[in-house]
């Protein structure tokens, strides 16, 4: 019993203080959202475009880089001969619509909050279902870890639980292989309306890496109706509870200003 | 016995040869050579098939002599749609024939269990015969008598993990049988793989199973290595190294705190999830990654380790250290903790040896088997970890064997990165050599990780095999289940953590 007590001191108080104190320090070479040097790139490129392992970059009528396909391998970065890709070290890329997750320089539109009835019934009690469907274990690590006393998901009053039937909501991983496809709508529909869907990591957005493969479904996003898209291959925890937050309307006020 | 193997051709670790100089063989020399040489303790570290040319299959057998360091790979051409199945014979290759008849159709006749294990489409259409099924919908065994029940969980379960079906054949707690049923993970990339290897492939390597990131991608590497001759530089082997070590102490120390959660011990679980957490960081400050991707490349590494980063590396392992000896060690002292894993999901060395158990699991059995010391390549050719093991066989073994390859890993990295090479960290890939077979192991937290690669006339891949620990070990849990309450389930699953996608590739 001592030793537990002096281990309990020894280890201390560790859960970050975020959002109301400052986000953890990221390491020095994290890959966040793209940041785009101006300048127009010669006709006749197309480097980045050309390594890009999930076709994420589109280059006309400007350079634009699809977050829902990035897998943040930087290999566009680093074949790029006009520096013009970079990526930066902003890790809020969470949206409500697919369609905002085109980079391309300008302010991301990043995720609005639910609107005031779906605040009153999920913004101070969200339980959610986790369903992995044929995610590596990255993302589903990085989900996990917000569990954690250093993150501590419980204090915003999101916790998942283990049956869908209790849950407001599913957090999908993975490309929805075609293996998995049934237990995740049967998952779905054991869940009770209303209720939310998010996507975590570039496979249950677009596929990811796993994209026009016969044995998948390239994400959730056709077979579900998402209402958050977290980016990445993995997201940082980070990117995942700021996404979470945005969507509960928790941290609002922060979503124009760069890093 | 007389090994018949001894006079066969080897090959190393991480190299590649020519495929004309194979121990080419006709098929009942196959099979006796097989079974001779499992008999004499080799291990079957992979088993294969792939169409020829001319279409017809080739089977392939990759034998592995700890002892010697020595790999044998055997192959001979089918001339029929089946064959005599080795697996009554030889147990360690019912899960491979099985894979083998789902892949490509080809019969291993008298099979005792031959049914799908990842139910996914052929790779030949005309394949006379596996039949696809829906996923989960097979003949499962069944115990039948008074008070026997089954119980079915999955392929979602209670926790943040990934689908699997389970299902258990109980006499009131007691688990009489337990059959594990995969194939929901399955994403295709071995398939994808042929032909290859492109811009996705480093990718597939780094998501076969996302824990085990750095191991998949240093066994490809070497492979890429093996077949363009190229050496990857001294220091990028002692990054690698320290990454996969990095990725050792990260899944050890949250399964750890796992394995107490489970037991509802709170205070380890929380310290572990957390310290976890800082090892994923530490790989993070190398790559900016925290499960390595990146890191590793072929040629090489992606990132070197400067100096002023080696010193916070340090710093952070030191903190590291002790702050998972104080939380793990509390778990030795308590009683109620200990009640539970001592005798709890026991395996013997004779049973691990037959099924041919690998990593961890294995050595908690007592078996020394560590492809770091076995079959030493990259950094471990210059720079040994000890192997540890332990002799019980139960959760209490498995746990404590990590706790030591924890401790192990962390003087590993100190080491390595004090005394870190000069130089480079990456070279170019040379152009991929036509017709040959290259082997990579590699010990990864789990266990032994074997890729195998055939290249074509133009140096492109006929196939590559990859072999996940879990695909060996997966029938590991199913045996220490055996007599077990059915409630200490989830204490024995952790007590592994075996990968789904590792295993449904």
């Amino acid at each position: 019993m001592l030793d537990i007590l002096l281990t309990r001191i020894q280890q201390k108080h560790r859960t970050i203080s975020y959002p109301k104190g400052p986000a953890p320090e990221l390491p020095d070479r994290f890959a966040g959202a793209p940041v785009f040097d101006p300048g127009p790139c010669a006709e006749d490129c197309g480097r980045c475009a050309d390594v890009c392992p999930t076709r994420a970059i589109c280059r006309a009528p400007e350079l634009r880089v699809d977050l829902g396909r990035c897998i943040f391998c930087r290999k566009c970065e680093a074949a790029c001969l006009e520096n013009r890709i970079r990526f930066g070290p902003d890790y809020r890329m969470s949206v409500r619509k697919r369609e905002h997750l085109w980079a391309d320089g300008r302010p991301l539109q990043l995720a609005k909050s639910l609107d005031a009835a779906g605040k009153r019934l999920f913004g101070r009690s969200l339980k959610l279902r986790q369903v992995s469907a044929g995610g590596c274990n990255a993302c589903e690590a990085d989900v996990n870890v917000l569990g954690t006393v250093g993150w501590d998901l419980g204090r915003f009053g999101i916790q998942f639980v283990a049956s869908p039937r209790h849950a407001d909501g599913l957090l999908i991983t993975g490309p929805v292989t075609a293996n998995m496809k049934e237990a995740l709508l049967k998952t779905y529909a054991a869940t009770p309306a209303p209720k939310l869907v998010i996507a975590v990591g570039a496979c249950a957005i677009s596929g990811g890496i796993y994209s026009g493969h016969e044995q998948v479904n390239d994400g959730a996003v056709d077979i579900l109706p998402v209402d958050l898209l977290i980016p990445g291959c993995p997201p940082h925890p980070l990117t995942i509870l700021d996404g979470l937050l945005r969507l509960l309307g928790r941290i609002e006020k922060l979503s124009q200003n760069p890093i | 016995m007389t090994d018949i193997t001894s006079t066969l051709f080897s090959m190393s670790n991480g190299r590649a040869a020519d495929i004309s100089g194979l121990n080419r063989m006709d098929m009942p020399r196959f099979q006796e050579t097989v079974i001779n040489g499992i008999g004499c303790g080799l291990r079957l570290a992979a088993m294969f098939a792939h169409e020829t040319d001319a279409g017809a299959l080739r089977l392939w057998a990759i034998l592995a002599r700890d002892s010697q360091s020595e790999l044998l790979p055997l192959y001979t051409d089918c001339t029929g749609e089946s064959y005599p199945s080795l697996t009554p014979q030889c147990p360690q290759a019912h899960w491979f024939e099985r894979e083998i008849f789902e892949q490509w159709g080809l019969r291993p006749m008298g099979h005792p269990w031959l049914k799908p294990i990842r139910f996914q489409s052929p790779y030949r259409k005309h394949a006379a015969a596996a039949p696809t099924t829906p996923i989960g919908v097979t003949d499962f065994f069944q115990v039948s008598g008074e008070e026997v029940h089954e119980v079915a969980v999955g392929p979602v379960h209670a926790g943040i993990i990934e689908p699997g079906h389970f299902r258990f054949q109980c006499h009131g707690e007691t688990v009489l049988h337990l059959e594990i049923s995969l194939g929901y993970q399955h994403r295709g990339v071995e398939r994808r793989l042929m032909n290859g290897p492109d811009s996705r492939s480093i990718h597939y390597m780094e998501t076969l199973a996302g824990d085990t990131t750095v191991g998949h991608a240093v066994s490809y590497c070497q492979i890429m290595e093996a077949l363009s001759e190229t050496r990857a530089p001294q220091r990028a082997l002692a990054v690698r190294g320290i990454g996969l070590e990095l990725e050792r102490i990260a899944n050890h120390i949250g399964d750890l705190g796992a394995l107490s959660g489970d037991v509802g011990f709170l205070p380890t679980m929380s310290y572990c999830g957390r310290i976890r957490g800082d090892a994923l960081n530490i790989t993070a400050l190398l790559c900016g990654n925290r499960f390595g991707r990146g890191l590793v490349c072929p040629g090489g590494a992606g990132f070197d380790l400067d100096s002023a980063r080696q010193a916070e590396l340090l710093r952070r392992l030191d903190a590291l250290e002790s702050d998972a000896a104080s939380a793990v060690n509390l778990l030795w002292k308590t009683s109620s903790v200990m009640a539970r894993f001592e005798g709890t999901g026991p395996l013997t060395p004779q049973v691990c040896n037959e099924i041919g158990l690998v990593g961890f699991a294995a050595r908690a059995c007592g078996v020394r088997r560590d492809i770091r010391q076995d079959f030493p390549s990259g950094i471990y050719e210059y720079a040994r970890i000890p192997i540890s093991t332990q002799d019980s066989g139960d959760v209490l073994a498995r746990a404590y064997v990590r706790w030591l390859e924890i401790q192990r890993a962390i003087a590993f990295i100190r080491e390595q990165t004090a005394k870190l090479p000069d130089g480079p960290v990456r070279e170019p890939l040379g152009g991929l050599a036509a017709n040959r077979l290259a082997v990579s192991l590699t010990e990864g937290w789990r266990g032994e990780i074997c890729h195998v690669a055939i290249t074509d006339d133009q140096g492109r891949f006929r196939h590559y095999k990859i072999c996940d620990p879990s695909f060996h070990n997966w029938f590991g849990l199913a045996l220490a289940l055996r007599e077990q309450q059915i409630s200490d389930f989830p204490l024995c699953n952790k007590s592994f953590n075996l990968s789904y996608c590792g295993h449904d590739l």
